[in-house]
């Protein structure tokens, strides 16, 4: 079975719209969105660590170096906001720079013996998806849609769960609910994407995947459930849109599904204030 | 990079302040699609030109993010975040867009996603100098009113400042800054240069004025470090080096800046604790010396058992209170000195007083007034005691029927 290269692009693109998408309704509704921000960023030294120590780009140990620098860079926010009493804000902001700047060190410095693009690190090439199969099916598929899977099985198993430290966390508390056990699940859940996501998209676009269409359906909805549905449909119709305009403008693909994605924010943006002004209209 | 520093640092004391770091964030990944915009539309790689596309689109994303925060319920920390992926993505949609067009001179544009600082010419350092000349010239003349609004906005308008032009003011001189800085040490970097130097600069005073300065001085430093190492060896890069610089005076800063460091605050928690417990041992032996009228030395085991809490840290406080001239040791047995007993004295008289106070004036019930007045006793001042018993006019006994000693 032959399939097009724009059949696996835009497969791969609704793969990781999706995931994130789901993880990113949590963050947006946590006000943690920017923490999805300093992670994404944040793993780069991970990344390039594990790739000078297994001299490969193969998934296993990129992923524990990653996940590993992104639960790093949550820890090291809290240190420095409660810890240093650093306001938060700047203490996220210290944060992943300084992270960010050791990643882009330590890849220019081994730029010999790593075979790291920074710029495929930074918008990452989704064009290329395609080139390395396993079983006629690319390997980013395989391994996205094994992710998606692993996410959603934990938002199906641990719904509860993340519903009500999410929403109520005191309330959580004292039901013996451990808040800080689902605040590092879902922490390592956004490290461990961000790594397999960031191949396709690049670190800075992940986090568009992450808040925008959490955003966009925040706007639409208030019950979860719907938000997540929504979250996930619109991340798919971006990446079907994106693709076709990077083929019409031959520019990047990630950067065009992130534009595209950009707009449909916009319209319902527009389309949650009209119904709004209708509500007040009549009352 | 120094000149990069002054500006930035400057500017980003402000943002600090007003709890914006992270707009710079925003600001530094928005002026992408400015620089290519205007390189696509002008065709020139005129440093002026793409500043000023640079300039429109920073100030666009924040008045996005703003347009976000106040008609829609998204918070402001989903905005930033909105606002600057989507403007990113906008900048990288042009800028590969412009990769295969094949137009002229692009090749530099890439340039502005890490920053190049080695690459810079000397009109670049012009510029530099200019905008770091503009941002610092408009801080001194307005550093009264951007004052106001960083620290009580909401009293500025009440006094009817035109708080919305400060604003603006402030905005637009961040935006120059970063629009200014991005070819030197690219986007995320940018964020680091306005975020890092000011957070720094907070551990060590509480004036505003002194917080430029000290902001600048590690703006500058960090500059000038990650400038040296990146040229002792030239495969590294500059503005990484200068940001993993700065951050390090942040940890510094963290560790031992006096007062507000973590050396400092555990090193005054500590000679508390210390205060705390010799303070608890004289008035142990004060209860002693009661309790046995004319008996005057006492052996360890008599004192360990009248606080069994400080059995840890006894002998080390005896030795001090000992230095103090405050107890006498002889043959492993202690006795205080007139020193010691009036000191020990003062302590029970204002644990007492305030039991008294506590059941007279509060209505408290006297079995509940002790653990209040053992946290009190180390605390109350000379003059707030002579208020205390002057209100309650002298008393002789506290509410446990135990004589007040003066």
């Amino acid at each position: 079975m032959v399939m097009s290269d724009a059949f696996w692009i835009i497969l791969t693109g609704s793969l990781v719209a999706a995931t994130s998408g789901l993880l990113g309704c949590f963050l947006v509704l946590r006000k943690m969105a920017l923490v999805g921000d300093a992670i994404s960023h944040a793993v780069l030294p991970g990344i390039a660590i594990a790739f000078l120590i297994s001299g490969s780009r193969s998934s296993v140990p990129m992923l524990l170096g990653a996940a590993a620098f992104g639960l790093f860079c949550t820890v090291l926010i809290e240190v420095f906001s409660k810890r240093a009493r650093v306001q938060e804000d700047a203490a996220i902001g210290i944060s992943f720079t300084w992270l960010f700047a050791i990643g882009v060190i330590l890849i220019t410095f081994f730029a010999d013996k790593v075979d790291l693009d920074q710029e495929c690190v930074l918008y990452g090439e989704i064009a290329f998806v395609g080139f390395e199969t396993w079983l006629g099916i690319p390997v980013a598929v395989w391994t996205l849609g094994v992710l998606l899977i692993f996410i959603l099985a934990m938002i199906g198993l641990g719904y509860k769960g993340l519903f009500i430290t999410t929403f109520d966390p005191e309330y959580a508390t004292t039901l013996g609910i451990s808040v800080a056990g689902w605040h590092y699940l879902l922490m390592s859940s956004v490290s461990v994407t961000t790594v397999f996501t960031f191949e396709s998209v690049g670190a800075i676009l992940v986090v568009a995947f992450l808040i925008i269409p959490a955003a966009t359906a925040y706007l639409l909805t208030h019950k979860l459930k719907t938000m997540l549905l929504l979250a996930t449909l619109i991340g798919i119709t971006s990446s079907i849109l994106g693709y076709y305009l990077a083929l019409w403008l031959n520019a990047s693909i990630s950067g065009s599904m992130v534009v595209v994605l950009g707009v449909l924010f916009i319209v319902a943006l527009a389309v949650s204030r009209g119904k709004r002004m209708q509500i007040s209209a009549f009352s | 990079m120094v000149l990069l520093g002054i500006a930035s640092s400057t500017i980003g004391t402000f943002a600090f302040l007003r709890k914006r770091s992270l707009t710079g964030d925003a600001v530094a990944h928005s002026v992408l699609p400015g620089v290519c915009l205007a390189f696509l539309i002008f065709q020139t790689r005129n440093l002026w030109v793409l500043l000023g596309g640079a300039f429109v689109t920073g100030w666009l994303s924040i008045l996005f993010v703003d347009l976000i925060t106040s008609k829609s319920r998204i918070k402001p920390d989903a905005a930033i975040g909105i606002a600057l992926s989507f403007f990113f993505a906008i900048g990288i949609v042009l800028l590969t867009y412009i990769q295969q067009t094949g137009l002229p001179g692009q090749s530099g544009l890439n340039n502005f996603l890490l920053g190049k600082a080695a690459a810079m010419a000397p009109e670049d350092i012009r510029t530099m100098s200019l905008v770091s000349i503009v941002i610092v010239g408009t801080v001194a003349v307005f550093f009264q009113p951007f004052r106001l609004l960083s620290f009580d906005p909401d009293f500025a308008k009440a006094t009817g400042m035109p708080v919305r032009f400060y604003e603006t003011l402030l905005t637009t001189l961040t935006v120059l800054a970063v629009a200014a800085g991005i070819q030197a040490v690219g986007v995320v970097l940018m964020a680091a240069m306005l975020i890092t130097p000011p957070a720094a600069a907070r551990f060590w005073t509480n004036k505003l004025g002194v917080m430029i300065l000290l902001s600048v001085l590690f703006g500058v430093a960090g500059g000038i470090l990650g400038a040296y190492v990146s040229f002792a060896n030239n495969k590294m890069p500059t503005g990484p080096w200068v940001v993993t610089m700065t951050s390090l005076l942040v940890v510094a800063s963290i560790l031992f800046a006096p007062g507000k460091g973590v050396f400092s605050r555990w090193w005054k928690k500590r000679q508390y604790r210390n205060k705390v417990q010799r303070e608890n041992l004289l008035k142990a032996l004060y209860h002693l010396e009661e309790a046995t009228p004319g008996k005057q030395w006492f052996g360890l085991p008599e004192i360990m058992e009248k606080r069994p809490d400080l059995s840890d840290a006894l002998a080390g406080q005896l030795r001090q209170l000992q230095r103090n001239g405050m107890i006498e040791q002889s043959q492993n047995k202690y006795a205080v000195t007139p020193e010691g007993m009036t000191e020990g004295k003062r302590i029970v008289r204002i644990h007492r007083l305030w039991e008294m106070y506590l059941t007279e004036k509060m209505n408290i019930a006297s079995d509940h007034v002790h653990e209040d007045a053992e946290a009190i006793e180390h605390i109350i001042t000379p003059e707030l005691e002579e208020r205390l018993a002057a209100l309650l006019d002298y008393p002789e006994k506290d509410p446990h029927n135990k004589e007040i000693p003066w």
